[in-house]
């Protein structure tokens, strides 16, 4: 299940990349900006400024969800009359041939660039069949490969794919274990333990953390990450990536409510100096992908 | 830039463009006197002669390289022998709001006393209106195509590098020489070759005299000059101009004023398009730079001083008043002499030098209009010099854009021209692959691919004037099939092109015939060892092009027909057709499908783009080859200038759901809105087009400036673009500004009065452009990334 083939990536790793977004995440950090990466299953997304009342979303929905948003099972049938694309549903199947002739599409730009595939999601490592595979694929055909994720996966998959993986692209969200059950749902035990897996390894690892002001911005959690950043072998480079609200928009189409309200985007200036205390500890950094 | 170029730099934005009747009267005066002696091209030589011996000589305070085209910054000429204006014309160039000229009263009763009486039914305008078929005409109204000399001279050609290696003494013996070796014996032609070179003899002296004449102005002002510094410099100048156009330059400060010179004279002596260009200018430089540098005579500050004096003489010279559907297809003031930087040597090596990166900053720093300028990168070419020109573009005023120099040579090889005559050619006007100082590349007029599939759905029928002016090639109701569709397209597009090449061969024949540039001849190879001028075949090189335009709506039109009449069957011919006509009026729904369910080129989807492949090739075939009154061949490219706004305006609702009245797509670039993946996806789709049987191809891609904001922004932009040249793409422009802020300058255009984007093969400033423009480029995908 894909939600999202993204060409011209390049905030994802090296070079012009496609970035291949899988649907589905075991995580629900409440500051997620790809809300529609959540659930495993598809999504219908309405565009209220697109529509141009035809009704015919009306006529072909049998659940009369259209005026009670409640009773939609995301079927996708009023997505499939709406000429105007103002519903749409996120996430579809895909086969793995499917996929990589999306991604062949710009191998040209992989090439002068230095690019390729980035799989990320919603979190690829729950869809570990369907990766290794397309992971496979990709290195048939000679392209730099790597896997944006959160590390919540079963260690067999990690072991499976890390021979097709030329870089992970690795999110350290909370050190403190209690806030990233409080704010991620889950305990952050097995993703400091894979990373520790993938560094044994010997694989290049780009450590990416979503600065959220009031969250994880503190001198606690940048203390700790920089330790776990300074003892593990193969982190290049850690990505400081400010917190955004483009995702308002999102989570209205969903018609889900974002849980974060009153956070404000981080300024180029504090960003500034979050990057100087990784820097301080010695470690390379970069604000932004 | 110093203090000295700072201050001719904001004269030259302050300066009011304004109507000169200086150089009519003098032309006017010479036709009295000359017209009926002797032969035309002496005719035509002796104007200059008189233009170049009589016209007001300015010298502006502070300036270094001198002269204008009038008698002072902006005041614009005249060319009634081209256009006789009516004096209504004035008063609509005076008082519209963009693109305007100011006329004195005075003026208006030159031009209604002494002009207009002798050039009234004279001027090239009307004999060549004259002589066109009612179909002709019935066409040009309708929009089908339209008339580059209507009001303008050809041109559209560039100087080589000829002038700084020889002066126009020594020209002037090569042209004696001719004379002298005409055999009258045998050569049934040589009456007319000697006329000819006679002509250019006499040009040959005036532009001499014209130089002269600013040598002595110069003495005269430096004897009057209390301060001792711009005394000296004035003196210099003397010297300089005492020296070229005359013999060939010794510095880097006379191989400058020898091309303003040069230029002046072209400029002057017809009214042709794209003015004229130095082309190749860091290579032409290059040399004298060296020996500068060596000898200790410059230094790379007074190289760059002088550099940035040059720049500002183009921006004084706006592309003279247009009128009508000409200002429409054209409306800027910009005329597009078009810098080339970097590119080939004639021996294949990279011609990137010191002076190709100090014309980069001078770009970078003079942020003017004109002259306009473009780099030429060849795969030789190291990325340092992508680079340093990709960090000009990120600062979002449009220039330079980028050419591939590798698929210009493949062009113009193809098109038969010598490899190195191609290496040393490059790209003028808009993105007019042309070999250099041996080349006469006539743009003949825009080409409204859409309207034909327009007449084609109407059964040869106009909707717009109700005129039939197509052929029948049957009601598209009864069509089976697509493919009865794209055959009754292609019997159109054969019937309009053959009207077009019709009036071509009149208009080109009149020219040859009535206006002569011995001038511009003398500066064009082989026009003196042929003894022939420019406009009757005497360039080495002799070459016409229609200009296609609307690609993309052309290409999703079919798309959307083929998809939801023949494949999906969403609806019938006729219900699409009763759309049309109501200009998709109640039926909302059915143009969101079309809009939204149809594939569509700019997206690297191949049911889009075979389409487009086919619709090239149709407009290839049908022009490619085609005989020139002239001897040469007819070639197509792809370009719109300002004209898909104005072919939008006469073109009905499309099927591909834009409304009538619309801009079409630009260039080969995508339709506005249409591209839903991207760059890379618009680069894949547009590098499916066939760009070596081109001589031009314009590709626009609007970019946030956040996308561009590092370094890395910077490598990236560098590598979409070595892509796109892998696929043998032509060009490639960059307009990075946001959309807000383009929507602020709508709003308060007095605060951004100097806002430059991108149109369409040139930059224009925000503010001057119409409406319809400014919403063409709001609407063009503005790229962004996660």
């Amino acid at each position: 299940m894909i939600f999202n083939i993204q060409r011209y990536s390049i905030h994802d790793g090296p070079g012009i990349r496609t970035t291949v977004f899988f649907k589905g995440c075991p995580l629900s950090c409440i500051w997620c900006h790809n809300p529609e990466s959540q659930s495993f299953g598809p999504e219908l997304m309405v565009y209220a400024r697109r529509c141009i009342g035809c009704g015919k979303c009306t006529e072909a929905c049998a659940h009369n969800a259209i005026s009670d948003r409640s009773k939609c099972i995301s079927c996708g049938s009023c997505a499939e009359v709406c000429h105007a694309k103002a519903r749409e549903l996120a996430g579809k199947k895909m086969s793995v041939r499917e996929v990589i002739a999306q991604i062949e599409k710009d191998s040209i730009f992989y090439d002068e660039s230095g690019g390729g595939v980035t799989f990320s999601g919603g979190e690829p490592l729950s869809q570990p069949e369907f990766l290794l595979e397309l992971m496979k694929q990709c290195k048939k055909r000679e392209f730099h490969t790597a896997v944006d994720t959160s590390g919540y996966g079963a260690a067999e998959t990690i072991e499976a794919i890390s021979r097709y993986t030329d870089l992970f692209l690795y999110d350290l969200k909370l050190l403190d274990d209690d806030k990233h059950i409080k704010y991620t749902g889950v305990s952050n035990k097995l993703i400091l333990e894979n990373l520790k897996l993938i560094s044994r390894q010997g694989k290049k690892i780009f450590i990416r953390i979503p600065l959220i002001p009031g969250i994880n911005d503190d001198e606690e959690n940048i203390r700790a990450a920089a330790e776990v950043i300074r003892s593990t072998a193969g982190i290049e480079q850690v990505n400081v990536l400010p917190y955004h609200n483009i995702a308002a928009d999102k989570y209205a189409r969903l018609g889900k409510h974002g849980s974060l309200k009153d956070i404000t985007v981080p300024s180029d200036e504090y960003m500034e100096h979050i990057a100087e205390k990784f820097f301080d500890y010695g470690i390379k950094v970069k604000i932004g992908g | 830039m110093n203090d000295r170029v700072r201050t001719l730099r904001q004269e030259s934005l302050d300066a009011v463009p304004s109507i000169s009747l200086e150089r009519a009267q003098i032309v006017t005066n010479a036709y009295k006197k000359y017209y009926g002696k002797v032969s035309i091209p002496v005719l035509r030589a002796l104007v200059f002669k008189e233009l170049m011996e009589n016209k007001t000589i300015c010298i502006n305070e502070g300036e270094l390289i001198v002269g204008e085209r009038g008698p002072e910054p902006k005041a614009t000429p005249t060319y009634p022998e081209l256009c006789c204006h009516t004096v209504a014309d004035f008063d609509v160039i005076d008082k519209r709001q963009k693109v305007f000229f100011r006329v004195s009263e005075e003026a208006k009763d030159i031009q209604r006393n002494e002009i207009i009486p002798y050039w009234k039914d004279k001027s090239m305008r009307d004999l060549m209106f004259d002589q066109m078929t009612q179909e002709w005409h019935d066409c040009y109204e309708s929009g089908i195509f339209t008339e580059f000399m209507e009001q303008r001279a050809p041109g559209h050609t560039v100087c080589g590098d000829k002038i700084y290696r020889k002066g126009f003494i020594g020209f002037k013996e090569d042209i004696e020489n001719q004379i002298a070796a005409l055999d009258f014996v045998n050569d049934m032609d040589a009456y007319n070759k000697q006329e000819e070179l006679r002509a250019m003899s006499i040009c040959a002296d005036a532009i001499i005299s014209f130089g002269l004449r600013h040598a002595e102005k110069a003495l005269e002002l430096a004897m009057k000059e209390n301060n001792p510094k711009r005394r000296e410099e004035l003196k210099q100048i003397a010297d300089v101009c005492n020296n070229v156009p005359a013999n060939a330059p010794g510095s880097f400060h006379e191989a400058l004023q020898m091309y303003w010179f040069v230029h002046l004279g072209v400029i002057t002596e017809l009214n042709t398009w794209d003015a004229y260009c130095p082309g190749r200018l860091d290579q032409h430089l290059y040399p004298f730079y060296k020996k500068g540098i060596e000898d200790g005579t410059l230094t790379p500050e007074k190289a760059e001083e002088l550099l940035q004096c040059f720049w500002v003489k183009f921006n004084n010279q706006p592309a003279p008043p247009k009128v009508g559907i000409t200002l429409q297809e054209s409306g800027t003031y910009t005329d597009f002499a078009n810098i080339n930087s970097g590119g080939l040597k004639a021996d294949g090596s990279d011609g990137v030098n010191d002076v190709t990166y100090m014309v980069l900053d001078v770009i970078d720093e003079m942020r003017l209009l004109q002259p306009s300028s473009n780099i030429q990168l060849s795969k030789k070419n190291p990325d340092r010099f992508l680079k340093r020109a990709c960090r000009i573009i990120r600062k979002g005023w449009g220039q330079p854009s980028v050419f591939n120099a590798d698929s210009v040579v493949e062009e113009l090889v193809r098109q038969g021209k010598s490899v190195e005559d191609a290496r040393n050619g490059g790209t003028s006007g808009c993105v007019e692959a042309g070999a250099f100082g041996k080349e006469a590349y006539i743009l003949t007029g825009y080409f409204n691919l859409v309207k034909v599939l327009e007449i084609t759905l109407n059964n040869g029928i106009d909707p717009r004037t109700g005129k039939k002016i197509g052929l029948e090639t049957g009601d598209p109701r009864e069509f089976e099939s697509y493919d009865e569709l794209m055959d009754a397209y292609k019997k159109q597009l054969h019937h309009f092109i053959e009207i077009k090449i019709r009036g071509n061969n009149v208009i080109e024949k009149l020219y040859a015939d009535l206006m002569p540039a011995p001038f511009l001849s003398i500066l064009t190879d082989d026009c003196i060892k042929n003894g022939k001028d420019y406009n009757a075949g005497g360039a080495r090189y002799n070459t016409n092009y229609i200009q296609g335009v609307g690609i993309g709506t052309l290409t999703d039109s079919f798309s959307a027909i083929k998809k939801h009449v023949f494949d999906d069957k969403s609806f019938t011919m006729s219900e699409l057709l009763d759309a049309l006509k109501a200009n998709y009026e109640g039926r909302e729904a059915m143009r969101q499908l079309l809009m939204n369910n149809t594939p569509k080129y700019g997206n690297d989807d191949d049911y889009a783009d075979e389409i487009m492949k086919e619709l090239f090739d149709a407009y290839y075939s049908e022009v490619n080859g085609r005989r020139t009154v002239k001897g040469g061949n007819y070639r197509i490219n792809m370009l719109p200038t300002t004209c898909h706004v104005y072919f939008g305006s006469v073109t009905g609702a499309t099927p591909d759901g834009r409304r009538s009245g619309q801009p079409q797509s630009e260039g080969i670039s995508p339709v506005q809105g249409a591209d839903m993946y991207g760059p890379t996806a618009v680069i894949k789709s547009a590098g499916k087009m066939d760009h070596i049987r081109t001589g031009g191809t314009l590709l626009n891609l609007k970019f946030t400036p956040d996308l561009l904001k590092d370094d890395e922004g910077i490598d990236k932009l560098s590598q979409l673009v070595r892509s796109y040249f892998k696929l043998d793409g032509h060009h490639i422009q960059f307009n990075v500004v946001s959309a807000d802020t383009l929507r602020r300058a709508q709003k308060n255009p007095e605060q951004y009065k100097d806002l430059i984007v991108r149109v369409a093969g040139y930059s224009d400033y925000f503010c001057d452009l119409t409406e319809a423009l400014q919403e063409e480029i709001i609407t063009r995908t503005e790229h962004k990334s996660l």
